[in-house]
């Protein structure tokens, strides 16, 4: 044996380690790993129950501590008393401590607007304890064997409540424990589309696309920054990204126009060669005194998938959110989909909240995900329930995992598309992760008369549903499409920011039977083009040699904006024109800017070139404005969020 | 089947407590045995562990997966092998440590003492990073590519390393020699 192999030989004979210092070390690091999930995402304003299994194994832990003197033993006791008391006890009536302590989360992370109104719900919208008790005893029973088969899944759960008892009892408690949900590889799946390419205005002059006031990409991506998980580009769609903000447009003025065009052209912050046009729509504020009823359907998935806590049991805290917005004449039905569909309450009026909310509290969740029958028995009751003058609107809450009958999009989109025309309009609201299906939820909002939007905290549905309430459920406008046409003689290359999935033809601009998105009461909708101008240095197509140039009658018109609409109910389309000239500046293009340049970075966009989180950064808080409801501040945290993360 | 190291990487990363642990547990004599054979004493690498469990903690999130998780565990522990032959060396500790070696109970008999001498005197005179070397390359049985991209140094460089192993054990054979 030469000596290598005798070092060899012995080296492999290490002693095995110490089987409690082994222990000790595996439970100090799932500890820590638990306190350090906590602090890197504190966002997640779900009140929820305390976890009876995980408090009694702290408790156990206390007690087994050698060092334990008498009466330290006897003040645990009191301790033990007090948890056996508010384990059961749902959020909203739990000890004070314990609440504010809850709230004090909430406040930290949700934007101020909810310091001002907390998204306190009544106390008989407390969770029901049943689905959570039954996600603690899942993972405890089987922390791993699940996560190939359940499809329930979450992002972990963080309970704030060791601290408070630690500080009641003076003791050095095991700080936060965690309720795990089983979760497998992220399998949220996306319409992917590449961005979009520049043009070169002598060849290509013309850029037609349909506006999109949706704001699910934000959320999701806010989401998974947060939580530090992997982020699938396709997620990021810039312009819903740009349009989850509210910008300092004026309202129009014209009582039969309903809405205002603003067209600004600045410098581009990620390239001092080119410029930004920003193109910005406000609809009408209508006076919501004289609103007519509304009809809604809410059309709730069940299924098995929608059990954990981020899912079914926000859902029907964000739905009973919005009750309290609602008129005595308005009318609520509600129909569940899971292996089949039913109707779980039928129309009955907003009055009635006692009835409403039990029927919420009554919901489940298990089997699988029968959406089309759903869908189809949704929009029936909404036709039922629609009388003259009133809105029928059919509001759907999934993770879109639609795995009976109709789970493509394509067909998904024909079947919907059979139902638009029935002027019932769609709602589509995103929730969990995991398996969440954003291709299908896009699919069904574009097609069906509708808008999506994904809610990860109660604060983003207090936004949605709330304060919004008026934009999402009350449209001004069908089939929106705009369509620009750039100058040559001014423009040698313009690319249009997002809006990937929502391009058109250019014959479809005039085309009424085409189906285009729709703007609500005081919805907005912002559009930005990169434009080079004739001469720029940033020009990257060489000129051709053999074609004709463009004729150069120019007269300080960079392109010419064209916007058709519908008013709701209308067959026939209106035109909207307006020039785009170089003057005119929107006093807020430089956030919708920062915002744009954001995204493009987070995609690893192509045309950003150099340009760089800290860029955005900078130009985002220069253009903060007073920023009542704190969106913005918040924006820029996921920006340096995202900085720290890549 | 068991699920992947890769698959319980990705969970940790979004916040799974339960695939953290399972991720842990399977590693944990894995970086054991690196700190044992890199400190020379058990309960030094006993400590390191239970540090190096803690920190894994907030650092498994900048595992990105251009490796394979155990190539970065590797890394991982023998820098936290090596951070605490540095704090030790402050405290003007250095040579006494492959000294602190446990003896097993297997080492009762003299025939195996002798040879527990002579693994404590061959590890104890090797240069830190010659011991690291040895520690993948003998004592995980690795590659000298493997044991490259986990101390992340070109392969000429181990498989140099590793002759000056030979070179260095031969010496000390030559020294017994002459004390007999």
């Amino acid at each position: 044996m030469n000596e290598l192999e005798k070092l060899q030989s012995l080296l492999r004979d290490t002693p095995a380690p110490n089987a409690d210092a082994k222990a000790a070390a595996l439970r100090a690091a799932t500890e820590n790993f638990a306190r350090f999930q906590e602090q890197g995402a504190q966002a997640r304003p779900i009140p929820e129950a305390p976890a009876k299994g995980s408090l009694w194994k702290g408790l156990a832990d206390m007690f087994n501590r050698s060092t334990l003197r008498p009466a330290l033993y006897a003040s645990t006791c009191l301790v033990i008393a007090g948890v056996a008391y508010t384990s059961y006890q749902p959020w909203s009536e739990t000890l004070p401590e314990l609440q504010d302590a809850g709230r004090a989360t909430q406040l930290a992370a949700a934007p101020e607007e909810s310091l001002q109104k907390p998204p306190q719900a009544p106390p008989t919208l407390a969770p029901k304890p049943a689905p959570q008790k039954q996600a603690a005893a899942q993972s405890a029973a089987a922390p791993l064997a699940h996560s190939q088969e359940s499809d329930s899944i979450a992002p972990h759960q963080k309970q704030k409540t060791y601290s408070a008892l630690g500080a009641m009892a003076g003791l050095d408690a095991p700080s936060g424990d965690t309720i795990t949900h089983p979760l497998q590889g992220n399998a949220d799946q996306f319409t992917g589309a590449s961005e979009n390419p520049l043009k070169i205005t002598a060849q290509d002059p013309v850029s037609t696309f349909s506006i999109d006031v949706d704001t699910a990409s934000y959320a999701y991506v806010r989401a998974s920054l947060l939580n530090g998980g992997p982020l699938n580009p396709d997620a990021i769609r810039i312009e819903e990204m740009i349009n989850y903000f509210t910008y300092d447009y004026p309202a129009p003025s014209d009582p039969d126009q309903p809405f205002s065009t603003q067209i600004s052209v600045t410098k581009t912050p990620w390239n001092p060669e080119t410029q930004l046009v920003q193109i910005g729509i406000q609809g009408m504020k209508p006076a919501i005194e004289n609103r007519p009823p509304l009809n809604l359907v809410f059309l709730i998935d069940t299924s098995g998938s929608m059990q954990s806590a981020n899912k079914l049991p926000l859902l029907t805290q964000s739905f009973a959110l919005m009750l309290g917005e609602l008129r005595p004449t308005d009318q609520v039905a509600i129909v569940t989909y899971a292996g089949s569909a039913g109707t779980a309450l039928p129309p009955t009026n907003a009055s009635e909240t006692a009835t409403i909310l039990g029927a919420l509290d009554r919901l489940n969740a298990s089997g699988s995900t029968a959406g089309q029958a759903g869908l189809r028995q949704a929009y029936a009751l909404a036709d039922q329930m629609t009388q003259d003058g009133d809105i029928s609107r059919v509001l759907l809450a999934t993770d879109g995992d639609f795995n009976v009958g109709i789970n493509n999009p394509d067909q998904m989109k024909s079947f919907i598309e059979s139902q638009r025309d029935s002027g019932t309009y769609l709602s589509v609201l995103g929730f969990g992760r995991g398996n969440y299906r954003d291709d299908i939820m896009q699919s069904l909002a574009q097609n069906g008369n509708g808008t999506a939007a994904y809610i990860d905290t109660l604060a983003e549905a207090q936004k949605v549903l709330v304060d919004q309430l008026s934009g999402a459920l009350f449209p001004i406008a069908n089939d929106v499409k705009i369509q620009v046409e750039f100058n040559p003689a001014e423009v040698a290359e313009y690319r249009l920011i997002g809006y990937e999935t929502r391009t058109l033809n250019r014959e479809d601009f005039n085309n009424d039977t085409v189906d285009a998105g729709e703007i609500g009461a005081g919805h907005q909708v912002t559009a930005l083009y990169e434009i080079t101008p004739v001469g720029s240095p940033a020009i990257l197509n060489d000129p051709l040699r053999y074609t004709e140039q463009a004729a150069s009658n120019s007269n300080d018109e960079l392109g010419y904006f064209k916007l058709r609409y519908k008013k709701p109910g209308a067959a026939a389309s209106q035109l909207v024109t307006t020039p785009i000239r170089t003057n005119g500046d929107l006093p807020d293009a430089g956030f919708a800017a920062a915002i744009a340049g954001f995204g493009q970075v987070l995609k690893h966009a192509a045309y950003i070139k150099n340009w760089s989180y800290d860029d955005a950064i900078t130009l985002a808080t220069a253009n903060k404005g007073p920023d009542p409801f704190g969106y913005r501040a918040e924006a820029i945290r996921l920006m340096k969020l995202a900085k720290i993360r890549d | 089947m068991e699920t992947s190291d890769e698959n319980l990487v990705n969970l940790a990363q979004s916040g799974d407590a339960a695939a953290f642990s399972a991720l842990i547990s399977r590693h944990y004599d894995l970086m054991h045995r690196i700190g044992y054979r890199i400190l020379g004493s058990q309960t030094e690498a006993q400590d390191m562990t239970q540090d190096l469990c803690i920190a894994l903690g907030a650092k498994i999130a900048s595992f990105r997966g251009d490796a394979k998780f155990t190539t970065w565990l590797y890394r991982v522990a023998i820098n936290a092998a090596r951070d605490r032959l540095r704090k030790r060396t402050t405290r003007q500790k250095a040579q006494e440590n492959w000294g602190a070696y446990e003896v097993n109970s297997r080492a009762a008999d003299a025939e195996n003492r002798a040879q527990l001498d002579w693994l404590q005197q061959a590890m104890q005179t090797l240069p830190d990073d010659l011991r690291e070397t040895v520690a993948l390359v003998l004592g995980e049985d690795m590659t000298h590519a493997a044991a490259a991209e986990a101390l992340n140094i070109p392969q000429g460089t181990v498989s140099w390393r590793m002759s000056e192993v030979k070179k260095h054990l031969r010496a000390q054979a030559q020294s017994e020699e002459l004390i007999k």
